[in-house]
């Protein structure tokens, strides 16, 4: 890694198995700093475990190596927040020596009453950008975001995407993206992994577009239909 | 006697108040009946310190402080919740307190006994109280963390195996020394029912945990004071002065809804 500078990440052979069930197996991909990878495959392919293991969190075999003075911040697909009072405020704080107002403007939400409002009464598209704040009020360089539109509805999915943009145009962040949306992997990423397990593709982001990658990743194409639906 | 009951206010202010602060972790954790069922856990060690003639609460502290590891450590291996694991200790430690202990002493062990608190015991409860909220608001924070997400806290560098261990251990010491004030069988109530009721007023931490606390201590203080003029067991009366805090509170909470 010291030797190629442009690498952020580069992840070799890694597998996962967990009571005697193989989650990932054999899965190896390198990133470059300041790209987008998006990670797409059906539920179960292993995407979150596969974030699990770049923080470390889970044992595996194989080889994680991240870049030297690579800081991660990390946007979970869920958190657990119904039965806990707890501030937009009191949750910024945590792990993070940060001015909360500041931290909000990036993900727009910046009115005067948000950082006081208690985490569990939150839109759903309001709580992922309170999480997003939450990643980067630490100054990380790679960004982890698993499922960025889960529980979102749609008119509030937009300051979520103009907040992707900016990180990766303007900060020039590394980004990686756990999702089922192809219309995020076409608009937004640069990579492409599909996982089912096993990695089943690995190229630009604009190859999904094409019946050959889809029928790799889906096992059929995707119809044109469906694709404008989901834009 | 005035002595005893000051000393006995002290030990259940100090008593009450960290029980509270660490009990308000146990309730958003919903492991709320693991407090109350790991308090039965020390009968056995008051017993052993009876027959054995030392401290019994040196031996509920042992029993305790071994449970909340045997829990941990089990939690871990075998993936149960703690309330599965904690279920079948607190029986078993139930059933086997119940066999050795001396019938004479049972009655005060299970409702605690105000009468014989000395100066030593209350110094000791109020240092062990006060150490016990020092450390508890040290992982407070971090606690909670890794109860919104394991990976959050892990990605912010929280050893989540460890700060639990801790919390069990804190909950331990002051469930022991809270045990010579209300007993075994109503201890794990302090644990409960003060956080419960600040959950009710709360719309943040800080004010759930500080609510937490003082309802705690307000209990347990409200309690003493008329086991002591009615000259009854200081453990009912402190369950019920936290009972009807928590009254008070679903009527509040009802009324702002």
């Amino acid at each position: 890694m010291e030797n190629n500078k442009d690498f952020v990440l580069k992840v070799s052979n890694l597998s996962v198995r967990l009571k005697d069930q193989t989650i990932l197996d054999n899965v190896s991909f390198e990133l470059k700093r300041g790209t987008t990878l998006a990670i797409l495959g059906p539920n179960g392919a292993g995407k979150t475990m596969l974030f699990r293991t770049l923080l470390n969190i889970v044992p595996y075999t194989g080889n994680i190596e991240w870049a030297e003075k690579t800081k991660i911040g990390y946007v979970p697909q869920n958190i657990a927040v119904d039965e806990i009072p707890i501030s937009v405020r009191e949750f910024l704080s945590f792990g993070n020596h940060v001015d909360v107002e500041t931290s909000l403007s990036p993900v727009r939400l910046d009115n005067k009453n948000m950082a006081d409002k208690t985490l569990s009464y939150l839109s759903g598209g309001e709580l992922r950008r309170v999480l997003i704040a939450w990643a980067l009020a630490d100054n990380p360089n790679v960004l982890l975001f698993d499922e960025p539109t889960t529980g979102v509805d749609l008119g509030s999915e937009e300051p979520i995407f103009v907040t992707l943009k900016e990180l990766k145009e303007k900060q020039k962040m590394t980004l990686l993206l756990i999702t089922h949306d192809i219309h995020i992997v076409n608009e937004y990423s640069d990579y492409l992994l599909a996982l089912n397990r096993c990695v089943t593709f690995f190229g630009e982001s604009k190859e999904i577009m094409k019946p050959s990658v889809q029928k790799i990743i889906y096992g059929e194409p995707v119809c044109i239909g469906a694709l404008n639906e989901e834009r | 006697m005035i002595e005893t009951l000051i000393l006995s206010l002290l030990i259940g202010v100090f008593v009450g108040f960290s029980a509270g602060y660490l009990g308000s972790i146990m309730v958003l954790e919903k492991m709320a009946l693991v407090g109350d069922a790991l308090s039965h856990v020390a009968l056995p060690g008051l017993a052993l310190g009876i027959l054995f003639n030392f401290n019994p609460f040196l031996g509920a502290f042992a029993f305790l402080f071994a449970s909340a590891v045997i829990i941990w450590h089990l939690g871990r291996v075998t993936k149960l919740s703690f309330e599965t694991i904690v279920g079948a200790m607190f029986t078993l430690a139930l059933a086997i307190g119940i066999l050795i202990f001396p019938e004479a002493e049972l009655l005060e062990a299970l409702f605690g006994d105000i009468a014989k608190v000395t100066a030593l015991d209350t110094g000791v409860a109020v240092v062990v109280s006060i150490v016990a909220l020092f450390l508890a608001k040290l992982i407070y924070k971090k606690l909670v963390l890794s109860m919104i997400s394991e990976e959050l806290a892990v990605s912010k560098g929280v050893d989540v195996g460890r700060i639990n261990l801790l919390y069990l251990l804190l909950v331990s010491v002051v469930v022991a020394i809270g045990i010579q004030i209300v007993g075994t069988l109503l201890v794990g109530f302090l644990v409960i029912v003060p956080a419960a009721a600040a959950k009710n007023l709360s719309a943040d931490l800080f004010k759930y945990a500080i609510l937490s606390a003082i309802f705690g201590a307000t209990s347990a203080f409200s309690g003493i004071l008329f086991s002591s003029f009615l000259n009854l067991s200081p453990g009912p009366l402190v369950v019920i002065s936290g009972i009807i805090i928590f009254v008070a509170s679903v009527v509040a909470k009802w009324q702002s809804q």
